[in-house]
């Protein structure tokens, strides 16, 4: 560093050499991901476009059809509309009710000065149970005929639904699982209610506010971002809606698990019918992959229009601090 | 001044005790309001504590009360999970969860770490862009690719019947492990690592030697996450190894306990259970790092 002069007419050359290297080491620390983004997302991605547009049963090689495998699927292929009137069906109640009732308990749980963390932990552990063990024990609690939900409805004198086996019930029985699980949503709005600052509180104490007026103008305020990000991580979830709805049909119907007997999701009457059902079920059931491939491509361009209404609306995700 | 206070704390100020103390009404009201608070929190805990002890008491039930509308069992049948645990399968599925889990858990952890590092500490021109990537494939629902990923899988791979075309991907870096240990590196501060390169440390020592001892928590919290996603997939042994029971999973394989069993409730209710403990003891060892990584998810963000 004493010699200044050569140094500074070496720049350039070294410096480009440095450059060179740090973009090396750039993608060094970025390959397992461009692999893995490559291979297992852009690749399947791009042939998951060719092959809804090709005739595939998976034995022979694929035969090109052009638009046959859209127009089927957009024109006559039923099961799709109703997965969808489905899918707005459990956006439009079970995500609101998962919301409300998370925010609920969250402002709960703060209010509990002793036993509160007995509180949150006891209502987040069945967030934890394994989707499959949790829809199983709910076809069980919620069994018409001997479950025991309807054993105590019947002693107060109460309705019994058929739930998983009714048509009517099978969606709100859904429903009640989805809010059993509620952990998830009680953590972030846990979170996000302690951080309401407790001055606007004491402030609005002084004014003489009452508590609606309370949670209006200083809790909802403080908190719309989080109850915007539940609401549409919510959404995206209930694109991807599968094993709860497959479980729940395949206990709730009697067919007889795994054993090769085939089961057409949706029980009862289709009603808890998904579009990821529906992907599964001609891919790997009827193998008309190509109505598959058509299936999963709808699927993905409303969960992408989903995750950029996220985007842009948090934008805080792709800032560095 | 502070005398003041403190003789009000100790109660001998009486001009100022009235307004101290609540008139009656607002003490009622308070306390009609602890009660309502703490009524709500009862019956919320009874409607999540109470289907796992509907379940449990099912499962100690002989085969013919379980058959029946009772709640409360009549001989306690504990035999009921030795005999599931001896179900043909269920070790095999054991292991294979196990396996799945534990494997997947490693790839990912491992491989996911450096990427993280780099879009939170490195400057190059496409970062935006990559990071956007992240997150885009993070809200890809899985039955999008998986008509290829099958075909890929088990006719170029011949790899159907296994768990391994779960597990090698997950050496490629997963994106929501990705996306939150990145969001976490951001809080370190560069200096540290400014530090470091000073004194001729490179960036892959650095990573290991100081990011990683600094982050533990967050790796702790993404493991877990992995581990739990792993042991409750349902989607991806359906399609992968639904062909061969001897690679089954334990959430894939509870179902056919229906079958083994026809409407053995009791059987079915022990399985469950058995299935269940694992996650929810995890969870009780390592409930810090679980929360801290939830909240981390929806509020940091």
């Amino acid at each position: 560093m004493t010699t200044t002069a050569p140094a500074a007419a070496k720049v350039p050359a070294a410096l480009r050499r440095q450059r060179r290297r740090r973009n090396l080491r750039t993608l060094a620390f970025l390959s397992p991901w461009l692999i893995g983004f490559s291979v297992f997302f852009a690749y399947p991605l791009g042939a998951t476009v060719y092959y809804s547009f090709t005739r595939y049963d998976l034995i022979n090689p694929p035969v090109w059809v052009g638009m046959r495998n859209w127009n089927y699927v957009l024109n006559d292929y039923p099961p799709l509309w109703q997965a969808l009137r489905n899918t707005l069906w459990l956006v439009v109640v079970m995500v609101t009710l998962r919301v409300i009732f998370g925010l609920g308990l969250g402002m709960l749980a703060i209010r509990l000065k002793r036993g509160g963390g007995l509180f949150r932990t006891l209502s987040y552990l069945p967030y934890l149970a394994p989707p499959v063990a949790a829809t199983i024990g709910f076809a069980f609690l919620l069994n018409p005929g001997t479950g025991p939900v309807n054993h105590l409805l019947g002693n107060v004198g109460m309705p019994q639904p058929g739930w998983f086996n009714d048509p009517d019930w099978s969606k709100p029985a859904l429903t009640l699982l989805a809010l059993w699980g509620i952990g998830d949503l009680l953590v972030i709005f846990t979170a996000s209610l302690l951080d309401v600052p407790r001055e606007q509180y004491e402030a609005a104490e002084l004014d003489g506010v009452g508590p609606w007026q309370r949670f209006r103008y200083v809790t909802w305020p403080a908190i719309t971002p989080v109850v915007l990000f539940a609401v549409v991580t919510g959404v995206i979830q209930t694109m991807q809606y599968y094993t709860q709805a497959m479980v729940a049909g395949k206990v709730a119907s009697g067919i007889i698990g795994n054993s090769g007997q085939s089961f057409e999701p949706g029980y009862p009457q289709g009603t808890t019918l998904t579009l990821p059902q529906l992907v599964y079920e001609e891919g790997f059931s009827t193998f008309n992959t190509g109505a598959a491939c058509v299936i999963s491509l709808l699927l993905f361009v409303i969960a992408m229009a989903f995750t950029f209404l996220l985007l842009r609306r948090r934008s805080g995700l792709l800032d560095d601090d | 001044m502070a005398q003041t206070v403190t003789a009000e704390a100790a109660g001998i100020a009486p001009p100022l005790a009235p307004a101290r103390t609540p008139p009656r009404p607002r003490r009622r009201k308070r306390v009609l309001t602890w009660i309502g608070v703490h009524t709500l929190a009862v019956t919320a805990v009874l409607f999540f504590i109470l289907p796992f002890v509907f379940l449990f008491l099912t499962s100690v039930m002989s085969n013919k009360q379980a058959l029946t509308s009772d709640l409360w069992p009549t001989s306690w049948e504990w035999g009921n999970y030795t005999k599931v645990m001896k179900t043909p399968g269920f070790g095999t599925w054991w292991r294979n969860t196990l396996m799945y889990a534990g494997l997947g858990t490693l790839f990912t952890v491992v491989s996911s770490l450096p990427v993280a590092y780099a879009l939170a500490k490195f400057r190059f021109r496409f970062r935006g862009v990559a990071l956007m990537l992240v997150i885009s494939s993070m809200m890809l629902p899985p039955q999008v690719i998986i008509i290829p990923m099958y075909i890929f899988w088990a006719k170029q791979m011949h790899l159907s019947g296994t768990l391994w075309p779960l597990i090698i991907p997950m050496a490629f870096g997963d994106a929501f492990t990705i996306f939150l240990l990145r969001q976490f590196l951001l809080t370190i501060p560069s200096e540290y690592l400014d530090a470091a390169r000073v004194d001729g440390c490179g960036e892959l020592r650095i990573l290991i030697s100081i990011v990683v001892p600094m982050i533990r928590p967050a790796i702790a919290a993404v493991a877990l996450f992995q581990f739990f996603y792993c042991w409750n997939d349902y989607f991806g042994p359906q399609v992968y190894a639904s062909e061969n029971p001897g690679a089954w999973t334990l959430s894939y394989g509870l179902e056919s306990f229906k079958g083994a069993h026809q409407v053995n409730w009791n059987l079915m209710m022990a399985a469950t259970l058995l299935v269940m403990a694992p996650v929810i003891l995890v969870f009780f060892f390592a409930q810090k790092a679980f929360i801290e990584g939830v909240t981390l998810t929806g509020v940091k963000g």
